[in-house]
């Protein structure tokens, strides 16, 4: 396998990498690294997960990072209340403590979260941390320890150790800096907005249906409106949503029917200030400047 | 940016991509061992002799942040390239030596860059003359006014520089301390709540089947100081980079910017442990140190880039200027403006607002009075330990 099939594999399963990206998701597969993914929200960074997991036909396991997430939803979890009545139902048995012990700590009773799923399983599945930059620095401490092992000690049951090596991708959007530990022990990529070609070429797997002078259209005024000055710029996905819009109301030409296309800005622009920013007469001329 | 020698007596393709690991940690890229370990392993799995595929691989590699990714490509031109302009020379005789080596795969590398067309980085053989190597890096256009008022910067004895940072030190504290020391029930946390645990275990005789837990809820405020280092102001800038100092080393969240006429974040440069290689970065990111001052457009630029992420309703921003600006005063109105919907607060520290007599004509600075929380003086360290009944007010 070499990384451009890599590329053109994604590209069958629906997703347009860059060089760069399809290189760095090839050498994370074949060296068996953990890589990082950085960029701004809504440029696919997630969506890569999903398409090699598609394209490997394995499980994605998903962990959504948040402030606060602990071991305890990460990892593993004893099932308290399962525990609890076992050892009543067991009270009537007389059966010695140590018995019980064994019993309620087996593998019948611990509750399975993402990290502990991921090394678990007999195909290796792609293993996605998202947003790690959400989670407390003391999590990212514990996830390096794991992803430089691949194995998991709990203290009542010994240690698992991973039966296949995760592809584990981790994504990020700047909520805070990574520490460098965990910044080395990965492969990098910047995935940025795609130019105007990749873009098109999204758009056209995505909507094939689209007509090709408006899938033009829709990416130069996407492509011209990041440049204006917003709070949120668009991102690949709210432009799918948007061509999805466009397409669904059956415009043919952004500049057929300016109160039209004003309205479906609905889905690129997020945010009041945004809308504002960009009343009718500069979205005329964004699709002037697109045709 | 330092240029490193391509090793051309190098012994396989081992020692070169070690030396450009080398090349790479000069610039600022902490690339190690294991770096070169991976890289070696990636390129027997790509097309070396693809110079593109090569950097990709390598970048993927070596980089660990997007400013990183954007330099990288300059410096591995600077380190693979260069053997391409003397490799005619070389290649006679180290073709059939190279043939015997198993892996001559990194010499193509230097191969397909001779044949792509483009500029080859001149390698700088004495390293003398590099912006990053040494120098304050003040760029040679400042005007005279601005090295004669460099000289005043002497009068600050490094005393008052210890206790500038002390001050901020102190105030820094006093924001941190105010985390609550009671706990109360939450989701998740340390400690168990005991009595909410007893109270619901009645209900399932006597059995505590649903924990609760308690934790010390966090308030924690977030400092993000910004400093003017523009000519006006450099007889104030050590003091007050020492004040920043303090302010970063008090809290892991701290943030601290330098502008002049742009915008450099120096948090990660003032938390460096290693003083020598701090100085360098930070007089690297401050060329221009000592000109002319852009305000609106850095407080537009931290708007942009930094405070999307760093600024809350928890944040207060200290901005250290004297508000003489060569931009027009709308921007700085604006960019307050929109920081200010943040929900953050906002301190304007002006070190001439202690001068008797003074008003805020600057139209710079009346521009931003409406939109500031506190408006306070800053030429004596008193002025800076004033503001800490202030924040710890808030």
């Amino acid at each position: 396998m070499s990384w451009q099939s890599m590329q053109a594999g994604l590209a069958d399963a629906g997703y347009v990498a860059s060089d760069d990206l399809a290189m760095a998701l090839f050498l994370a597969v074949t060296l068996g690294k953990p890589l990082l993914l950085e960029g701004p929200a809504g440029v696919g960074k997630t969506q890569i997960a999903k398409t090699l997991a598609d394209m490997q036909s394995t499980r994605l396991i998903r962990l959504q990072c948040y402030e606060g997430l602990d071991a305890s939803h990460a990892i593993y979890e004893w099932n308290y209340q399962r525990q609890l009545l076992a050892i009543r139902a067991s009270a009537d048995e007389h059966l010695p403590a140590a018995d019980v012990e064994e019993r309620i700590f087996s593998e019948k009773y611990l509750l399975e979260r993402p990290l502990l799923a991921a090394i678990r399983q007999d195909v290796a599945p792609v293993l996605l941390i998202d947003e790690i930059d959400r989670a407390d620095e003391e999590f990212e401490a514990y996830l390096l320890e794991i992803l430089s092992d691949f194995q998991i000690t709990i203290p009542e049951l010994g240690t698992v150790t991973a039966n296949t090596r995760p592809h584990v991708i981790l994504t990020a959007n700047g909520a805070r800096d990574l520490s460098d530990a965990l910044r080395r022990r990965c492969l990098y990529n910047y995935v940025d907005y795609p130019d105007r070609g990749t873009e098109l070429a999204i758009l056209h797997k995505r909507c094939p249906e689209l007509e090709a002078r408006l899938a033009e259209q829709i990416v130069g005024f996407v492509q011209a409106l990041r440049k204006e000055e917003l709070e949120k710029k668009p991102g690949v996905a709210e432009m799918l949503d948007w061509a999805a819009a466009l397409a669904g109301l059956g415009v043919n030409d952004l500049a057929d029917d300016p109160d039209k296309t004003q309205a479906t800005l609905v889905c690129l622009l997020k945010t009041e200030r945004d809308r504002a920013a960009v009343p009718k007469e500069v979205q005329q001329r964004l699709a002037g400047k697109a045709a | 940016m330092q240029v490193t020698r391509f090793a051309e007596r190098a012994e396989g393709p081992a020692e070169r991509m070690a030396g450009f690991m080398a090349h790479l940690r000069m610039n600022g890229i902490a690339a190690g061992l294991n770096e070169t370990e991976t890289a070696l392993a990636a390129l027997s799995r790509v097309d070396v002799g693809a110079l593109d595929d090569v950097r990709s691989a390598l970048k993927a590699i070596c980089v660990c942040d997007a400013d990183q990714t954007s330099r990288f490509d300059e410096l591995f031109d600077a380190y693979w390239r260069n053997r391409g302009r003397s490799r005619d020379r070389a290649a006679v005789d180290h073709s059939a030596h190279n043939l015997k080596q198993k892996g001559s795969d990194t010499n193509r590398v230097g191969e397909g860059a001779a044949k792509a067309a483009g500029k080859a980085d001149t390698p700088d053989d004495e390293g003398e003359g590099g912006v990053g190597s040494h120098g304050t890096g003040k760029l040679i256009a400042t005007t005279s006014k601005a090295i004669e008022r460099t000289d005043l910067r002497r009068f600050m004895t490094p005393e008052d520089v210890e206790r500038a940072a002390s001050v901020a030190e102190r105030i820094a504290r006093s924001i941190v301390d105010r985390r609550s020391r009671r706990r109360k029930a939450a989701a998740r946390g340390a400690a168990l709540d005991l009595r909410r645990i007893l109270r619901r275990s009645v209900s399932r005789g006597g059995e505590p089947i649903d924990l609760f837990r308690k934790t010390r809820p966090d308030r924690p405020a977030h400092l993000v100081a910004l400093l003017d280092v523009s000519g006006s102001m450099t007889v104030y800038a050590r003091v007050f980079l020492a004040f920043l100092k303090g302010l970063i080393s008090a809290d892991q969240t701290t943030d601290a910017y330098l502008f002049h006429t742009r915008l450099a974040r120096i948090s990660d440069a003032l938390r460096d442990s290693d003083t020598l290689r701090a100085v360098n970065r930070l007089s690297m990111m401050a060329e221009g140190f000592g000109g002319g001052t852009k305000i609106g457009a850095s407080l537009k630029r931290f708007n942009e880039l930094y405070a999307a992420q760093s600024v809350n309703g928890r944040s207060v921003v200290i901005i250290l200027s004297d508000g003489y600006d060569t931009d027009p005063p709308e921007l700085i109105a604006e960019a307050l403006a929109r920081l200010k919907r943040r929900g953050a607060r906002i301190v304007w520290l002006n070190p001439l607002k202690g001068w008797a007599g003074y008003e805020p004509v600057a139209r710079g600075m009346a521009a931003a009075l409406p939109h500031l929380d506190h408006f306070a003086p800053a030429n004596t360290l008193a002025d800076l330990a004033a503001l800490e009944p202030w924040l710890g007010g808030i």
